[in-house]
């Protein structure tokens, strides 16, 4: 390469870096509807397995008549929990620890549950064979109310386990209690609350929602009887996890599955657990010996699938009379449904939910989590966040504006009173994380500046004054939200799935021409890994990002990894291609010393190349070492150049951010309008603006959804409420606020690049932000706390409550 | 089950074939004729997925048996890039804002978008907003997608006035 007619900039500029708002490779395919989902699989002689489901909540199962089913054209096999016992998977472990029915045996334990599962000739022939299965239920009495499931004489759910005194978490207190998780000191906590002068305490929940991508869960299964060997192809957010889990329930060698991620249509937490489907699809074809194909219609999806929070969080708050926070006490109870099948690490039940202290100095804390079982779907994932984090975020922003309420003072200002301070990083909290950086108070004043946070509190001002005169119904709203995520889930030390290290993976390979392929342990489901990814490595060794092909979700080819969720993959597998690269780097510059005829420590990076320092004409390009990596390497040194890297972080990494939104509520019909939307993150090094942009518009409108209408309700028999996308709240594009985007930049100090992850920032902090603008605008009229989700009709009904509707 | 036969226009190209009558066009779209482009989100009409462009009007095929698209002129999302390979501005346009994540509701959004364009060439950003909300986006936000769909509408009147001119 002629490097003399290019400036430095101009040859960053062509490598497409880190930094770089690159456009997104897989857009070629997607916007030409060439994209390769699971369902767009189409095999010879594949079958297609539909599952026949529960009508009830909670019920015995009697008899299942399958012997119709089997005469309807196309049918040819109908799996029921019998069969599976046969091969020892009538039950499936959990990633929590628990085990859960693949098939119903014996009984049900919430509506829709799996009972049989119809293999026909193609969808249509299923659904008949489906419509064909008779089954005699025995209803028992339903638990869905969290708080009602360890009452005394309570229904029993779990018959299996009813006896057992212990759990994959310690001991259980009652036949339905699940795990008792407490982190914290205690006692010093209950002396800060005794000796408070100030202290807030109040119920709040979290409601259960759910991350329902726009493609559901579904599997393509084929087992090749003569080989012994499986391939699974499904939405696997997960994909080597999936095939260490598969070949220890099914006995078939680890090297002879092969589990692939395809594209996926959006995950949001929903694709990382193992469903009945997978597992029956799987059963299903070393049954008939062809491949077959699952796949979830939406109501299946949303009721069976991967619920989302349901925490019921009694948050206390202790403060001096002039607003400094001495102590934080919090109990959860946390309704995990008929199976414990939470995905979070092994030994963290609660997830990461100890960054309950949030952004500020606590001096002292204790949380308790207590796990029930009620008659509601399992699951338990992180709908775009780290795990249990958007609920512990939820809680110390709502407790630290109701603290602000009670002390008269402004929520921005209590914040600011409060937050670890610059100088105080890294910081250990309370609960034992130790936060890697941050500078709360330059978000926080930026996000006030930018909004112009004293003015539109003076428009509040007079805006409720006008309210008090009867001149107006509207009322006015300012939400605040500093949250601070822990994601990167994580350091061997702390975090395994079922004892494998939550580490990632980066291999590279540099052909002989200079392009390369990489391919990592992690999946993207939307994220644009292919884009960014590439771009990591083009600023590492210098070769362009166009060069640079990135390929994940085959576990055959991909070096091992946990995938992606919780925000991991930046963090995690992010930092193996850094680390990966280097390795690349170094061994280049070992045959460009060669080729230079210099020592290696004369020799100094340059953007694409090795120079000699001080003589900048003597100068190899990455291009030229690979080409010699391949034909000419220095004496004593293997040819090639390829790295692997396994990164085992040392710490997690802490996004942080600063929203703010303003709303505008009509106290007469409960209709709001978001006037304005605003949100500061700083998610460390950006490796992509555009991107980070994207994630942060999306999230936000996740965020939006959840708090204001976004629901999986059941009512008092079980019976799912909120089951298809008429009922579950999505908006559209009228609905959505139009989205302010602003950062700050404070890398991670450990890691490589400095980067933090940014996609599931905006459903952590935007959840509080929207919900502290609906309780502020009525707290001037009394409101402590208004539970989520504020739909309009909840938001009306909270209005007629205060006493609004003469 | 009897079949139907069916014959239609897709892409320019005419098809035909037998179906079951309760065969949903996108499944006949899908499973017969291997245009996986436009995608199943719901099942139930709400997600537009399945968006495609149907005689002049935008339809999801989810909710249309392949029999009553006896006799239509189809176009999906794999007959929107130009003669040339080249992408139709509305694919140029996801592209270069942005518009798309996960790409599963794109074709669905790209071909509301192309009949929106026909009906209303230079559209507010509000009625665009209007326009797609029968289209579900689980990535963007939207606003991505309310300046690529600006962009194509840009690029599109542009090149209308340019061959006027001519």
């Amino acid at each position: 390469m002629n490097t003399a007619v290019l400036t430095r900039e101009q040859r960053e500029a062509k490598l497409e870096g880190m930094g770089c708002k690159r456009k997104r490779v897989e857009d070629i395919r997607f916007t030409q509807g060439k994209g390769n989902y699971v369902d767009d699989l189409k095999l010879p002689g594949m079958l297609f397995g539909d599952f026949v489901r529960s009508q009830y909540a909670h019920a015995r199962v009697k008899r299942i008549d399958t012997s119709k089913a089997l005469k309807v054209s196309g049918v040819l096999a109908v799996l029921t929990a019998e069969e599976l016992k046969g091969v020892n998977l009538a039950w499936m472990p959990t990633l929590a620890g628990d085990v859960q029915m693949v098939l119903a045996d014996g009984k049900v334990l919430y509506q829709n549950q799996e009972i049989a599962f119809v293999v026909g000739e193609d969808r249509y022939a299923a659904a008949d064979g489906v419509e064909a299965v008779e089954v005699e239920y025995e209803e028992l009495p339903v638990i869905v109310d969290p708080f009602k499931s360890m009452a005394p004489g309570a229904p029993v759910l779990r018959e299996d386990i009813k006896d057992k005194l212990t759990g994959a978490h310690g001991s259980r207190k009652h036949y339905n209690h699940i795990f008792e998780w407490s982190v914290g000191d205690k006692a010093g906590t209950d002396a800060a609350f005794q000796n408070a002068e100030v202290a807030i305490k109040e119920l709040i929940s979290y409601h259960r929602t759910h991350p329902s991508p726009l493609e559901t869960c579904q599997c393509v299964a084929s087992f090749d009887k003569i080989k012994g060997e499986l391939t699974v192809w499904g939405t696997f957010q997960a994909p080597h996890i999936v095939r260490t889990v598969a070949s220890l329930l099914s006995k078939v060698p680890e090297h002879k599955i092969h589990v692939i991620s395809p594209d996926i249509g959006g995950g949001f937490g929903n694709k990382v657990g193992a469903y009945p489907g997978y597992i029956c699809a799987i059963v299903a074809s070393i049954v008939t010996g062809k491949p077959v194909k699952w796949v979830e219609d939406r109501i299946e999806n949303l009721t069976s699938t991967s619920f989302a929070r349901d925490y019921h969080m009694t948050t206390e708050i202790a403060a001096t009379k002039s607003g400094k926070v001495t102590g934080l006490r919090v109990h959860v109870l946390a309704d995990h449904g008929g199976f414990d099948a939470c995905a979070d690490p092994s030994k963290f039940p609660a997830g990461f939910f100890a960054i309950v202290t949030g952004s500020y100095d606590f001096p002292v804390a204790h949380a308790v989590v207590d796990g029930v079982y009620t008659n509601k779907a399992p699951g338990g994932v992180a709908y775009r966040c780290s795990l249990r984090v958007t609920e512990a975020a939820y809680a110390i922003e709502r407790g630290m504006d109701i603290l602000a309420h009670k002390l008269g003072m402004d929520p921005a200002e209590l914040r600011l009173k409060n937050f670890i301070k610059r100088e105080q990083f890294p910081y250990k909290s309370a609960l034992g994380w130790e936060y890697d950086s941050g500078d709360y108070h330059t978000a926080l004043q930026k996000a006030m500046e930018a909004v112009g946070y004293q003015q539109l509190r003076a428009e509040q001002a007079a805006k409720r004054e006008a309210f008090k005169r009867g001149e107006t119904r509207e009322i006015m709203g300012i939400g605040v939200s500093f949250f601070t995520e822990i994601v990167g889930a994580g350091p061997s030390k702390n975090c395994d799935i079922l004892g494998v290290a939550m580490f990632d993976s980066c291999e590279i390979r540099v052909h002989p021409t200079g392009s390369v392929i990489s391919r990592m342990g992690t999946k993207s489901q939307g994220q644009g890994h292919e884009t960014t990814y590439a771009q990591i490595i083009a600023s590492e060794i210098g070769i362009p990002a166009d060069d640079i092909k990135v390929e994940e979700g085959n576990t055959d080819s991909a070096p091992y990894g946990i995938g992606t969720f919780g925000s991991r993959s930046t963090p995690v597998a992010g930092a193996a291609i850094a680390m990966a690269a280097r390795k690349i780097r170094n061994k280049a510059q070992m045959i460009a010393a060669y080729l230079l005829e210099v020592h290696e420590g004369d020799l100094e990076w340059d953007v694409d190349g090795f120079r000699v320092k001080g003589l900048p004409e003597k100068f190899k390009s990455m291009k030229e070492i690979a080409w010699a990596a391949y034909h000419g390497t220095p004496p004593g040194m293997e040819p090639g150049l390829e790295a692997v890297s396994y990164y085992d972080p040392p710490n997690m990494t802490y996004p942080f951010g600063a929203y703010i939104c303003v709303m505008d509520i009509d106290v007469d019909t409960g209709v709001y309008k978001v006037r304005r939307f605003y949100a500061l993150d700083d998610c460390g090094t950006r490796i992509n603006p555009m991107i980070i942009e994207g994630q942060v518009h999306g999230g936000l409108t996740e965020a939006f959804a959840i708090a204001m209408g976004q629901e999986i309700r059941y009512d008092e028999i079980g019976n799912v409420m909120g089951g298809s996308f008429m009922d579950f709240f999505l908006p559209t594009a009228v609905e959505t606020p139009k989205w302010e985007t602003d950062f700050t930049v404070t890398p991670s100090p450990h890691h490589p690049i400095g980067a933090k992850g940014v996609g599931e920032s905006p459903n952590v902090g935007g959840v509080p932000a929207f919900s502290n603008a609906v309780n502020d605008a009525f707290s001037f009229l009394g409101a402590t706390h208004i539970q989520m989700p504020h739909d309009h009709w909840r938001i009306w009904a909270a209005a007629k409550q205060l006493g609004l509707h003469a | 089950m009897a079949k139907s036969h069916v014959k239609m226009n897709i892409n320019g190209r005419d098809v035909e074939s037998l179906v079951e009558p309760r065969t949903l066009l996108i499944h006949f779209l899908r499973e017969q004729l291997d245009l996986t482009g436009a995608h199943i989100g719901c099942d139930t009409t709400h997600c537009g997925a399945c968006t495609i462009d149907l005689n002049g009007k935008s339809v999801k095929s989810c909710t249309m048996f392949a029999v009553q698209a006896e006799g239509a002129k189809i176009t999906t999302i794999e007959g929107m890039a130009n003669a040339d390979g080249s992408l139709h501005a509305l694919q140029e346009g996801f592209r270069m804002m942005h518009g798309l994540q996960c790409g599963y509701c794109t074709p669905g959004m790209i071909m509301r978008a192309h009949r929106l364009l026909q009906e209303n060439p230079n559209p507010s950003d509000e009625e665009i907003r209007f326009g797609i909300s029968g289209n579900l986006c689980r990535c963007t936000g939207y606003q991505n997608i309310v300046k690529a769909i600006q962009y194509a509408a840009a690029k599109l009147s542009g090149a209308a006035h340019v061959e006027a001119a001519q």
